[in-house]
């Protein structure tokens, strides 16, 4: 008696915390998982199209759903400093130093957030550039602060003026009922490295599920050559631009001599 | 000047041809970056200066880190005076003697100020250095090029002889010791402030991505009492020698030479050079002097209004290890 009401516990605790059976599927896709930069590279534009499978079909009339695709860059560390006029002129007085933020960071929706769900699910679920973490260094704590610190509003508005923060409240387009697309910019000043792209299928306010993917945004050939070199071997870098430029100029001088 | 934040490039909607910059890490219109490499190797070849005090404001205009443009305009510089240098070494115009006492206060110089820029770039305050050391440095030597020269156009309009060496007259210096005596230049003087002034234009180069000819030549001219075309001439290789040092320990210590922003700009300023050159030899000394210290002194004021006009955005943002 006692085990058979354990396994019924068991049973329904089990039913309880698993999802549904009849829960949705997202399948997306990106246009691309490799964007490469060579010498002509100006920016570019990945499409995500995304599939809400059902299991049963009858699900759709209850329900309106919502897609938000979050896209965040390489991490990368970034002093903001605020400008102060001393003596009339303007110069560097504070600043805030941003530990491990995304260095890209684009949001787009179907809706505008507020209209999917409320705050609290909002910042939880990290749905916006107000609710994505941007940790700073504020004396020997690591921590993010309110979206209002107006060190966090001066960054996020240099990034956004950078094209590497950017919110689309419409930037999500649903071709039907359970078929959407998005698109990525990608900027020519994009930072190299990998971008997770986080999508959020959201009914009533509620999360129904989530689907990760990701691009990696990597120099190609001889771009890659020169970053490297100019990392991996700085004397010997150096000393090529180096004769470089005194090749140059001999050249010039063969070519243009005149006497 | 001011702003060490990444501004938006001449952006791909604009640019019918871009190349991408691997270190910058952004790219740019291949026809602007060439287009300034001749503009300003025109003028260079003009009045016979680097014009590293136009190239590296000019690039961060375009959006250019200020850190990738002070560091690549070097290479620019010893490209434009590598034929300089030879076209004056054919008519023997280079003071070796001279340009060697030069230099060895030129490398320590442009080794201080490459150690400087990477401490300035780590505080924050290499943006504000850079501009606070053109204020100062262009307008006084703008305004004293200016006063030269529209001393000597008043002259020559008077029908008196150009004075360009006054031969008898002693400065503090004169009285030095370690004194050498440069034959092709005809000077006697101690190798101290020959030194010094070495130094000055080395850490100067360096620092603030000049290539120091437009300090040098009048330096030169007006202090040591070098005749015009060996000071310039000389001014040449020295500008020569401590741009190749700078690349080099840009390289090394800063990682943040772009050679792709280098060489475009070496190939549209050799181009340049050559008709700045012939525009220059065409014209009178004294108004090409008086020209050059109109652009001096304009370069000068254009920093300085930039420095006490309220930014359009008082915040700025820069990648603490972006050339990782």
């Amino acid at each position: 008696m006692i085990r058979r009401g354990l396994l019924f516990v068991i049973i329904v605790a089990a039913l309880a915390l698993a999802p549904p059976a009849t829960a949705e599927r997202l399948i997306v896709s990106l246009s691309t998982h490799r964007v490469l930069i060579n010498s002509n590279f100006t920016g570019t534009e990945l499409v995500l199209f995304g599939a809400i499978e059902l299991a049963d079909p009858d699900i759709l009339d209850r329900r309106g759903y919502d897609v938000v695709v979050t896209v965040r860059g390489p991490q990368r560390n970034f002093i903001t400093r605020r400008k102060a006029q001393v003596l009339g002129i303007w110069i560097n007085a504070e600043s805030r130093e941003f530990v491990e933020v995304p260095a890209y960071l684009a949001v787009s929706s179907n809706r505008p957030f507020a209209e999917i769900a409320e705050t609290e699910f909002l910042r939880r679920s990290r749905i916006g550039i107000d609710y994505n973490i941007l940790t700073q260094r504020i004396g020997t704590d690591i921590a993010d602060v309110v979206p209002q610190d107006p060190f966090r509003v001066g960054f996020v508005r240099v990034m956004r003026a950078e094209g590497m923060f950017s919110e689309t409240p419409n930037g999500v387009t649903f071709l039907s009922s359970t078929h959407f697309r998005t698109t990525v910019p990608i900027p020519g000043s994009a930072p190299t490295g990998t971008y997770e792209v986080e999508t959020l299928l959201i009914a009533n306010g509620a999360l129904v599920t989530r689907e990760t993917t990701a691009v990696e945004v990597v120099k190609q050939g001889f771009e890659a050559l020169v970053a490297q070199a100019a990392r991996d071997q700085r004397l010997a870098y150096g000393l090529l631009t180096a004769l470089l430029a005194l090749l140059t100029g001999l050249f010039a001088s063969l070519v243009f001599r005149r006497d | 000047m001011r702003r060490l934040e990444r501004r938006r490039p001449f952006g791909p909607e604009r640019a019918h041809v871009s190349i991408y910059l691997p270190i910058a890490e952004l790219p740019v219109n291949l026809f602007v970056i060439l287009g300034l490499g001749i503009a300003v190797g025109f003028i260079s070849g003009m009045f016979g200066v680097g014009g590293g005090f136009l190239m590296t404001p000019l690039l961060i205009l375009t959006g250019v880190p200020p850190a990738v443009a002070v560091a690549s305009v070097p290479s620019n510089m010893a490209a434009n005076s590598m034929s300089g240098t030879i076209s004056y070494w054919r008519k023997r115009l280079v003071d070796i003697a001279l340009g060697l006492v030069l230099l060895s206060g030129g490398v320590v110089g442009t080794a201080a100020g490459v150690w400087v820029f990477g401490v300035l770039r780590r505080a924050g305050q290499l943006d504000l250095a850079v501009s606070l050391s053109y204020v100062v440095l262009l307008g006084i030597v703008g305004s004293l090029m200016l006063t030269e020269s529209v001393r000597a156009i008043l002259r020559a309009q008077r029908g008196e002889p150009p004075v360009v060496r006054r031969p008898g007259t002693h400065a503090w210096f004169h009285g030095l010791p370690l004194k050498l005596r440069f034959r092709q230049s005809r000077i006697y003087v101690s190798a101290m402030p020959v030194t010094a002034i070495g130094f000055a234009v080395g850490f100067l180069g360096a620092l603030i991505g000049v290539g120091g000819g437009f300090m040098l030549i009048p330096a030169l001219i007006y202090l040591m009492r070098v005749p015009t075309t060996v000071a310039i001439g000389t001014s040449l290789l020295l500008v020569l020698v401590t741009n190749l040092i700078a690349t080099v320990l840009h390289a090394v210590e800063n990682r943040t030479v772009d050679a792709v922003l280098a060489f475009t700009l070496m190939i549209g300023g050799v181009v340049g050079a050559q008709f700045g050159a012939r525009a220059g030899q065409a014209m009178r000394a004294e108004q090409l002097r008086l020209l050059l210290a109109l652009l001096v002194l304009a370069v000068g004021v254009r920093v300085g209004v930039d420095l006490i006009t309220r930014p359009a955005d008082p915040f700025s943002v820069v990648a603490t290890e972006t050339f990782q």
